[in-house]
């Protein structure tokens, strides 16, 4: 059996959007720049996901602007912004437990004359408002916080930042932005820009069974923002390059389908997740749940198991046919340990110990039976595998 | 990015356990990673007979101590001295480069279990 929990990384596309998708690899191949018919029935099947993608976060369509995925909508929040508004300021907000899309980017504008704050969290993984508002300087141009972590699943409190950005606004900050990434929000929990009053918003179609290679960054209206690609008018002269038709069209099947299944969904990873976690701590022993558990997307779990390594459970686990992911060192060839989790003040072993379940639209009750009695028997050896005084340590987990 | 040797030794360790009266133990950590490696080890003569292992920490770290086992046990001493780090490496197919601490982890083990013996 196969069971495919690493839906925080990406997750399989529905048949629906597929096949919604076809068309445009052949016969639908026009670009949607040309005059010709060909041209515009591609420029029409854009402007109809457009709208499908705006729906799903109750924007305009036209404050939708196509990009080539959660990274580069991060890009061009934050590059756009501080090159359209350096002039107003050289200071950034952030957080320690963003994306490395968003932290890299940050770093790059540091080399070029920015500073920048990282605020710390919560052992839960959560920002001070009040240490966001301590933070903001009459320099201050971009906040930038996620909405859901991709690690732990943990919600950022929007509407407290937004709060506080307009008070800063109103005391004379009128160049001040706020950015979220909800790459790992968007069709996970209703996403309305409006009432959230958030200037840009990064999303990205492969985390809701869209295709790779596309997402999409919300642009609130009268906001302006520097491009990255120069070169032709395409999106509103806001991103340069031939639209990716297909993908496009998929990320609009991909956004309709999950803002109309969108409570069922919620509800039914929300059982199979809270499921999973309540019979991993009555069967097991030594096991903590990371992040706030009632304020977190439905479909993340991340727990710390004690005595073992993450990554020799994801392998043993692998070999059985079920895909999880880990913050322990050496993770994706990486040697650093998950940043997220240290910023939340974890212990060592805790972080070593941390495995992510993530589920999606499509997990079943029967996969996650069978990924919970491999968890089991998995864990239970490689624990009678460790030297006996090592699991007395881990009983602090 | 691991071999499949190494996934099959964590899925099966050889020899996982402790000896109830060994003649040397070697119990090491890597102090940056935390890694660890128990190896008990029985010799009889000049030859190592028997040995047990546990461990604790990352793939390679487990798939080695599993692998040590079977390299040196039934071995005289002598063979056993002039094992290194390529060899419990070659014995996993392949390791990451930034994994061959395990491997020396492993090597580390065995000269505390059978310098343990002689002391």
């Amino acid at each position: 059996m196969k069971v495919y929990l690493d839906n925080s990384a990406t997750t399989a596309m529905a048949p629906e959007v597929i096949e919604a998708m076809l068309p445009y690899f052949s016969e639908e191949m026009g670009n949607a720049q040309s005059v010709h018919s060909f041209g515009q029935r591609a420029k029409s099947a854009i402007e109809k996901a457009r709208r499908q993608v705006a729906a799903l976060i109750n924007a305009s369509p036209t404050e939708v602007v196509f990009v080539s995925g959660g990274t580069e909508a991060d890009n061009l929040a934050i590059r756009g912004i501080a090159d359209a508004h350096r002039d107003r300021g050289h200071h950034i907000i952030t957080t320690r437990i963003e994306h490395p899309a968003v932290l890299r980017t940050c770093e790059a504008l540091e080399a070029n004359g920015f500073r920048v704050t990282y605020l710390p969290v919560s052992r839960g993984g959560l920002i001070d408002p009040e240490a966001l508002r301590r933070a903001i300087t009459g320099e201050t141009i971009l906040i930038s916080v996620m909405l859901a972590n991709n690690e732990t699943g943990t919600i950022q409190p929007v509407e407290e930042i937004t709060r506080v950005v307009s008070e800063a606004r109103a005391s004379g900050l009128a160049h001040l932005h706020f950015h979220t990434d909800a790459v790992q929000a968007v069709a996970k929990i209703p996403i309305d820009v409006k009432t959230l009053g958030i200037d840009l918003l990064s999303l990205s179609a492969h985390k809701f069974h869209g295709p790779k290679g596309i997402g999409a960054l919300y642009v609130r209206k009268g906001t302006r923002i520097a491009k990255l690609l120069h070169g032709g008018h395409h999106e509103r002269d806001r991103r340069a390059g031939t639209e990716n038709v297909p993908a496009i069209v998929g990320f609009g099947k991909a956004a309709e389908m999950a803002g109309a299944e969108l409570d069922a969904r919620m509800a039914r990873m929300r059982e199979l997740r809270d499921y999973l976690e309540r019979q991993v701590n009555s069967l097991v022993s030594n096991v903590a749940v990371n992040g706030v558990p009632d304020r977190r997307v439905p479909n993340i779990s991340n727990m710390s198991f004690g005595g073992v390594d993450g990554e020799s459970l994801l392998i043993a686990l692998d070999l059985k046919g079920i895909a999880v992911s880990t913050g322990s060192a050496c993770a994706s060839g990486s040697l650093e340990p998950s940043h997220v989790l240290q910023a939340m003040g974890l212990a060592r072993e805790e972080v070593r110990g941390s495995l992510r379940f993530s589920l999606s639209a499509y997990t079943t009750q029967e996969e996650i039976d069978y990924a919970l009695s491999n968890l089991v028997e998995t864990l239970t050896r490689l624990r009678a595998m460790a030297p006996a005084d090592e699991l007395e340590t881990a009983q602090s987990i | 990015m691991y071999s499949p040797k190494v996934a099959e030794h964590i899925a099966n360790p050889r020899n996982a356990g402790e000896l109830d009266q060994p003649s040397g133990v070697g119990d090491v950590t890597n102090e940056v990673c935390l890694d660890r490696i128990r190896l008990t080890v029985h010799i009889e003569g000049e030859k190592l007979v028997d040995a047990k292992v546990k461990a604790s920490g990352c793939p390679p770290t487990i798939a080695a101590a599993s692998v040590l086992t079977e390299l040196i046990i039934g071995r005289s001493i002598q063979q056993v001295h002039l094992l290194n780090r390529k060899d419990v490496i070659d014995a996993l197919g392949h390791l990451p480069p930034a994994k061959s601490h395990c491997a020396v982890l492993a090597i580390d083990a065995l000269r505390a279990a059978i310098g343990d013996k002689r002391s």
